[in-house]
């Protein structure tokens, strides 16, 4: 499917339609051995609990959405993730999207049977763009998350490269480039997140979110950087996310997912609440 | 018992959990014996339309008895829109034909796909509603929506720039194109009216 990219008089990209569709508010939930960790530009990570106890919280407290990332992703992971995955599914009655090492259609597929709603992925994507294609073709872009890793490009100003491998390779892909290609591949939302501000509750990059959510008809979660209520607003008014990611400031008890979502329909933002 | 179809495609336990969840006793199946013996039917689905009608393969005729039968059968996203007659999803393919009308993309001046809690106006007839009130958010990821064309259907809307079918009720043929197991409170009190229903 082309990807559709539509211009107004001005030759400024068209906003996306939205029509009552609230804007989701997604706590994520980064798990190692079994712990939910939390660290500051992916380093220093410090304990948030337990995954399945901390996903039925915010379940019932009224998150819209759970992600959950596996952060050591190795072979060795990967049962303790699917175990994780269906324990999460039998406590938790809103939609959670898992990431973390996936590489095969057949992890997708084992992921979405123990009761996930969607996949994440991010270097196998890179590595094999195919992977985006057939995983829609056989689930529906709906359940392909493509996550993307964003750091400010030294040598090119305001561009981002994707890096890949938690963060820890850079490549020479530029992110706004990817972000098209992976909704032409079939990615049905883009999960992106900012190395720079990811953990430094210093906001969000919303040129980053902007330049993305501009190139892209696809719904994109912004993630990276929250530390204030006035940071998620401004992710979805200057950045043009659909919807925010956070973890240390609810994981660490700073907000309820109640005051966040109440702030951002007290400043005009359709939620569900 | 309810017997949830069990045909290979993505996240049919989510369901069973939900149901569990509620205190309603399901099996997850495609043992014909079962499906007989089953007070109601439901149809998951996260997938392609056409991969979830092959993937159904023999199944598709169990349904389309039972439906003939009476028997309470609950669609869910593309289960819902297996109900149909057509979809169009990755090349033309046929559904179960319980409900006439066919599948369409929603159209590409919308966000595609339609991911999040949208509003659903509740008509106070449909049985699946009861106790919800005139309207509730409930949880949409798909991109293919179904173009009602069945007099006899009635039909709850969501908005999105049109008016997108949020659900359907065709005597005992029952489809969500939410995910009611997947939207939290809400959606569980879906599951339960429609628990009532396969009891009553």
């Amino acid at each position: 499917m082309p990807a559709r990219r539509k211009g107004n008089h001005r030759g400024l990209p068209l906003r996306k339609v939205r029509f009552m569709l609230t804007k989701r508010v997604i706590p994520c939930l980064d798990v190692k051995d079994n712990r939910v960790v939390k660290g500051v530009n992916f380093l220093n990570l410090r304990d948030a609990g337990d995954p399945v106890e901390l996903g039925a919280r915010y379940s019932d407290t009224g998150a819209d959405e759970l992600v959950f990332l596996d952060i050591t992703a190795t072979i060795r992971s990967r049962k303790t993730i699917v175990d994780m995955v269906k324990r999460v599914a039998e406590n938790v009655f809103i939609p959670f999207t898992v990431g973390g090492g996936i590489r095969t259609i057949e992890q997708i597929d084992e992921l979405l049977r123990s009761g996930a709603e969607k996949a994440s992925v991010n270097t196998a994507a890179v590595r094999n763009p195919n992977l985006l294609a057939e995983a829609a073709k056989r689930f529906g872009n709906q359940c392909v998350v493509l996550a993307i890793d964003a750091r400010r490009s030294k040598s090119r100003p305001g561009h981002w490269q994707v890096c890949v491998k938690a963060g820890s390779e850079p490549t020479d892909i530029d992110v706004v480039e990817w972000a098209v290609r992976g909704e032409q591949l079939g990615a049905g939302e883009i999960l992106l997140t900012s190395m720079d501000a990811d953990g430094t509750l210093a906001g969000y990059d919303n040129e980053l979110n902007r330049a993305v959510s501009d190139a892209v008809n696809i719904p994109v979660i912004a993630s990276g950087g929250a530390g204030t209520l006035g940071h998620l607003y401004d992710a979805v008014v200057v950045g043009g996310a659909d919807a925010v990611l956070m973890a240390s400031i609810t994981h660490f008890g700073n907000y309820t997912i109640r005051q966040i979502k109440e702030h951002l329909r007290d400043r005009g933002l359709p939620m569900n609440l | 018992m309810i017997a949830v179809i069990d045909y290979n495609v993505g996240n049919v336990q989510s369901v069973c959990n939900a149901l569990h969840h509620i205190g309603c006793e399901a099996e997850l199946s495609r043992d014909p014996a079962r499906i007989e013996r089953a007070s109601g039917l439901i149809l998951p689905g996260v997938a392609a339309f056409g991969y979830a009608m092959e993937a159904l393969g023999s199944a598709a005729e169990l349904v389309q008895r039972a439906a003939a039968t009476g028997k309470p059968i609950l669609g869910i996203c593309v289960g819902h829109q297996l109900l149909f007659e057509r979809s169009c999803e990755y090349g033309p393919h046929q559904g179960l034909g319980l409900v006439r009308g066919t599948v369409a993309p929603i159209p590409p001046q919308q966000t595609v796909p339609h991911m999040g809690w949208n509003l659903v106006e509740l008509p106070q007839d449909m049985g699946l509603f009861s106790g919800l009130g005139p309207a509730k958010h409930f949880y949409f990821a798909h991109s293919f929506h179904v173009q009602v064309q069945d007099p006899q259907a009635k039909v709850a809307y969501t908005d999105y720039g049109f008016p997108l079918t949020a659900s359907i009720q065709k005597a005992n043929i029952y489809g969500v194109q939410f995910h009611p197991e997947k939207s939290g409170e809400q959606g569980l009190q879906v599951l339960r009216n429609f628990q009532a229903i396969c009891e009553g």
